[in-house]
């Protein structure tokens, strides 16, 4: 679960480019404006490559995936 | 007897009231009455769709056969097959319906729109919603009667909000407890009378009492100075835009309340749009429900293909690309007229411009104060960029210039 959480956040300090993306693992990433539409997206593709998980669009529930243990929840149970 | 517009006269709130009142008591007792539901839903959409002339009403009841037929054609299909030009095949046959009442009025003395009804373009998204999320997968199974439900719950369905099927099913299928209802009672009440100070009092002075003054004010100046510029102009421009606010928030305030009556949590349409930082913070604040349609089944999905098949590599690009695509089509969507697509490209370069800002913040974060000056700074920028696009989506520059 760690290593699924560290590489979260990997993809997000790559993907917005901020150093302190995912810091906080309950941090509401949609809410604090970390993530916009494009870099949800980015993420998204991002998660199904490093994984190998498929997400469709209209799975994505961002209630569900607002957060970086909330999105290591669903990448292991999508695995 | 005429038609009756939802949520335009006393006479559709009496009406409204006295055919609720069974399902709040039902719900008050635990109960949904789901016979009874129906029957309500078949009078309101009599006085709506039948009251004086029927072809609307025909049109609404060819429709909903002709979408719930491809729903379920696709249905079946999507049960065996996964065909990304089936599937495309079925999306635009849902929406052509839509593009002919669209285009209808281009054509001179000629009807192809064989579905015209008001509130057509807020069913079609409600079917495609249903089509995009059968491929995805995310919706399995769909009865016909929860279609139909669905697609005719009366209180959104000449405006809106737009609710999203798979929210929409988990109220039905449940009852709320006492305490939930009486929450969901409180919270209707609240809205009724926010919705009815909104559209009858704040709306009906800025668009009855002042706008037209204004307008003819305005258009004194046609040929006067040049582009038919003046103060009137400018307020107008405020005007409008609080009339279209307070005339649609209180519209769809309405349409929230009534849901909550009746054990619905619809979608709020509008957060406080004028108080947005940025013309994205408006966006996700502004006639919410519509902006995350587009978001979601058409920016995101575009955005994904694009970004998947690696069709263009920067993404700043593709984004741009993304706006540009979705605001046009939003533009097209609200009419065919000059002025609904340039008030498309405008957001889209707006919303272009933002997100060079942003870049450019990111990059010089520490150099760029941040305090409540420049916040308020923010507001005041993005209200006035909003009031133009909505002075452009008026169409009064059309009438003063050509």
């Amino acid at each position: 679960m760690d290593e699924i959480k560290n590489k979260i956040v990997d993809i997000l300090k790559d993907v917005t480019g901020l150093d302190d993306a995912g810091s906080d693992a309950d941090q509401d990433l949609f809410k604090d404006g970390v993530l916009d539409s494009m870099a949800t997206v980015e993420v998204l593709v991002t998660l199904q490559d490093t994984f190998g998980i498929q997400v469709p669009v209209s799975e994505f529930d961002r209630s569900q995936w607002s957060t970086v243990n909330k999105i290591a929840q669903r990448v292991q149970e999508l695995e | 007897m005429n038609n009756i517009t939802p949520y335009s006269s006393p006479h559709y709130f009496i009406y409204l009231l006295l055919l609720l009142l069974p399902i709040m008591i039902g719900l008050w007792f635990g109960k949904r009455l789901h016979i009874y539901d129906f029957f309500a839903t078949v009078v309101i959409l009599w006085i709506t769709f039948f009251g004086g002339n029927m072809s609307q009403g025909i049109s609404l009841i060819f429709y909903i056969l002709y979408e719930m037929l491809l729903v379920f054609i696709y249905l079946s299909y999507r049960k065996k097959h996964n065909n990304f030009w089936i599937f495309t095949m079925f999306v635009v046959l849902a929406i052509i319906p839509l593009v002919f009442v669209k285009l209808d009025p281009l054509l001179k003395n000629a009807t192809i729109s064989l579905f015209g009804f008001m509130g057509i373009s807020y069913l079609t998204f409600k079917a495609v919603e249903i089509i995009m999320e059968i491929r995805d997968g995310a919706i399995k199974n769909i009865k016909p009667y929860e279609f139909v439900r669905f697609l005719l719950f009366f209180p959104t369905i000449s405006s809106g909000p737009i609710d999203r099927f798979r929210r929409f099913q988990k109220d039905v299928l449940k009852v709320p407890s006492r305490d939930e209802y009486i929450e969901l009672l409180h919270s209707g009440v609240n809205k009724l009378m926010q919705g009815l100070a909104y559209k009858f009092i704040i709306g009906y002075f800025f668009g009855t009492l002042l706008l037209p003054k204004i307008q003819i004010l305005t258009l004194s100046y046609r040929g006067e100075t040049p582009f038919g510029i003046s103060w009137a102009l400018v307020t107008y421009m405020y005007v409008y835009s609080m009339y279209l606010f307070f005339d649609f928030a209180g519209y769809s305030l309405f349409a929230v309340s009534i849901s909550n009556f009746m054990g619905i949590k619809t979608p709020m349409n509008f957060k406080a749009p004028f108080k947005s930082k940025n013309i994205k913070d408006f966006w996700n604040r502004w006639h919410i429900t519509l902006s995350f349609w587009f978001r979601d089944f058409i920016y995101m999905r575009l955005m994904f293909t694009m970004i998947k098949h690696k069709w263009i590599k920067n993404r700043v690009h593709i984004a741009n690309f993304g706006y540009l695509t979705l605001f046009l089509i939003m533009g097209f969507w609200h009419g065919e007229t000059w002025y609904y697509i340039v008030y498309g490209l405008f957001h889209a370069f707006a919303m272009i411009t933002n997100d060079a800002w942003l870049r450019f913040k990111k990059r010089h974060r520490k150099s760029i104060p941040s305090n409540k000056f420049t916040h308020a700074f923010a507001v005041f920028l993005t209200f006035n960029v909003v009031c133009f696009s909505f002075m452009i989506f008026s169409g009064i520059l059309d009438k003063l210039w050509f």
